[in-house]
């Protein structure tokens, strides 16, 4: 099957991207620079990402209030018109169907940010859960998504709107005009550092690339790939959908406890999630450094083990869901599920990296905060 | 098409290799450095390390996945290239000079014929 090319494909294959198939797009993984220095261009000074790919969708109606918040584990709906609410959507026995941003336009109306990845699967039940006088749009098509990101984001991306968003508080968002391209902007990412996500429509993405992209070149900014997209995210602790979240791990399981608000709340999984909650987590994600003399990385699937717990796969007693380089914080970092007991900071870990034990040590908070 | 150095002979498995006093460097390819992206990590077999053609004798891990590497020909370890393991990044700097990977003694000189010139890898590569 082809590819889906976001409306930025040209511009990728013109600065040279490297193009990988991601969950059926096709997508620049690096650009010329590559991924260790891209990264480091987002932590010290201004980055561009493409994230077109995304699932754009509108729920709105007169009922949209109540019937949103029987989707969502978080307050999505009492927060006032303006503020983006990250939320995650769940099965009713709590397993994860996706994590998200509802940003709320009004009482009647939500703008939805979903994973590329989940953007069929969510519309479908969006669709069989949304029922009249409200109605889901799939915006995606018509939609482009440029995330700035960087310390000198927010500088540059307000020049270019004018001085209009500088004062945007954080989870934010608001109609602007940004290099004359009309767009809404929020003040959010996915990197651990300030800046903005603007949605565009499809036809003016390649002039708004070009302008931020012009504007941040001189700082020494630079395009940046999926690849360090991923390791940023990392160092940020930030999960991502189909590694450390998924239809059999909970929210609180998770560690995104502070998404799910129950008190008082009935939607879908919560019973499940009061249960469990009440019960006590059996399993916990932890961040985890590997030991300090090892350069291994303990990448996706890998087994964390016990050893004296028998051969083979009886030694399992964890899953590692993200791995990777800390280009910004040092070593090799990653997330894992483990026994709760083993979750607490400074436990000792032995990961399985294709057939070596590696230690590693389990670590508490984000792996990297900006100052 | 990709072009290759003339002077090296290629294995299907993107290492190179070349004359080196009596034994054979081997490295990886352009091609191969690309598809990995930047690497993080090389494990080399030790000194006096005997290896198989077409057989494992380490990984290269890179940001984003772990490859393994395959002996071009069959022979004896006899140099390891050192400075990989404080400085990875030589690999992707300078894949066929300061980026290579260990020399080999071969045992089994013909199956140096076997390995693929410059034009023919370009090919292979191409059809990838």
């Amino acid at each position: 099957m082809e590819r889906k090319k976001t409306p930025l494909w040209a511009v990728h294959k013109q600065l040279g991207a490297r193009l990988i198939d991601f969950g059926g797009w096709d997508m620049p993984v690096q650009y010329t620079a590559g991924t260790i220095k891209e990264h480091k261009t987002v932590r010290e000074s201004i980055g561009l990402f493409d994230v077109s790919h995304m699932g754009e969708v509108i729920i709105r109606g007169k009922d949209a209030r109540a019937q949103i918040d029987r989707l969502t584990t978080n307050n999505v709906v009492g927060a006032p018109p303006g503020k983006a609410v990250y939320t995650l959507l769940c099965h009713p026995d709590g397993g994860v169907i996706d994590d998200c941003i509802f940003y709320k336009r009004s009482d009647e109306e939500f703008f939805v940010i979903v994973n590329a990845s989940n953007t069929a699967k969510d519309i479908e039940w969006f669709r069989a859960n949304i029922h009249d006088p409200c109605d889901v749009v799939d915006v995606s098509d018509e939609t482009a998504l440029i995330a700035v990101q960087g310390p000198k984001a927010v500088g540059i991306v307000d020049t270019l709107a004018g001085g209009t968003l500088g004062n945007l508080p954080p989870f934010a968002f608001t109609d602007a005009t940004v290099a004359g391209v009309r767009c809404m902007a929020a003040r959010t990412g996915y990197t651990g550092e300030d800046g903005f996500e603007l949605a565009c429509p499809s036809a003016d993405a390649e002039r708004l690339w070009t302008a931020l992209l012009d504007a941040a070149k001189p700082v020494g900014g630079l395009p940046i790939g999926l690849g360090a997209r991923d390791t940023l995210r990392l160092e940020a602790k930030l999960p991502l959908y189909g590694n450390d979240l998924d239809d059999t791990h909970t929210p609180l399981e998770a560690g995104l406890g502070w998404a799910v608000k129950l008190d008082g709340r009935d939607f879908i999984g919560a019973d499940a999630l009061r249960a469990q909650k009440q019960a006590g987590l059996t399993r916990k994600l932890a961040g985890f450094r590997i030991a300090g003399d090892q350069r291994a990385i303990a990448r996706h699937g890998y087994p964390v083990v016990d050893r004296t717990r028998g051969a083979g796969e009886l030694a399992i007693i964890g899953t590692v869901t993200s791995g990777g380089p800390g280009i910004t914080v040092g070593g090799a970092i990653g997330l894992a599920y483990v026994p709760s007991e083993l979750a607490a900071p400074g436990t000792q870990l032995t990961i399985d990296c294709r057939g070596k034990d590696i230690p590693a040590t389990v670590v508490s908070g984000k792996f990297y905060k900006r100052s | 098409m990709s072009t290759f150095p003339p002077d090296l002979r290629y294995s299907h498995d993107h290492e190179w290799v070349r004359a080196e006093g009596a034994a054979w460097r081997v490295g990886i390819t352009q091609f191969a450095v690309d598809q990995l992206g930047d690497v993080t990590l090389v494990e080399l077999p030790k000194e006096g390390d005997l290896v198989t053609k077409g057989q494992r004798f380490g990984t290269v891990e890179s940001v984003k996945s772990v490859s393994d590497l395959y002996a071009p020909i069959s022979g004896k370890v006899v140099a390891i290239n050192g400075a990989l393991k404080d400085s990875p990044e030589l690999v992707n700097d300078a894949p066929y000079g300061e980026g290579w990977m260990i020399d080999i003694e071969p045992t089994e000189q013909g199956e140096l014929n076997e390995l693929l010139g410059a034009d023919d890898y370009a090919k292979h590569v191409a059809a990838q």
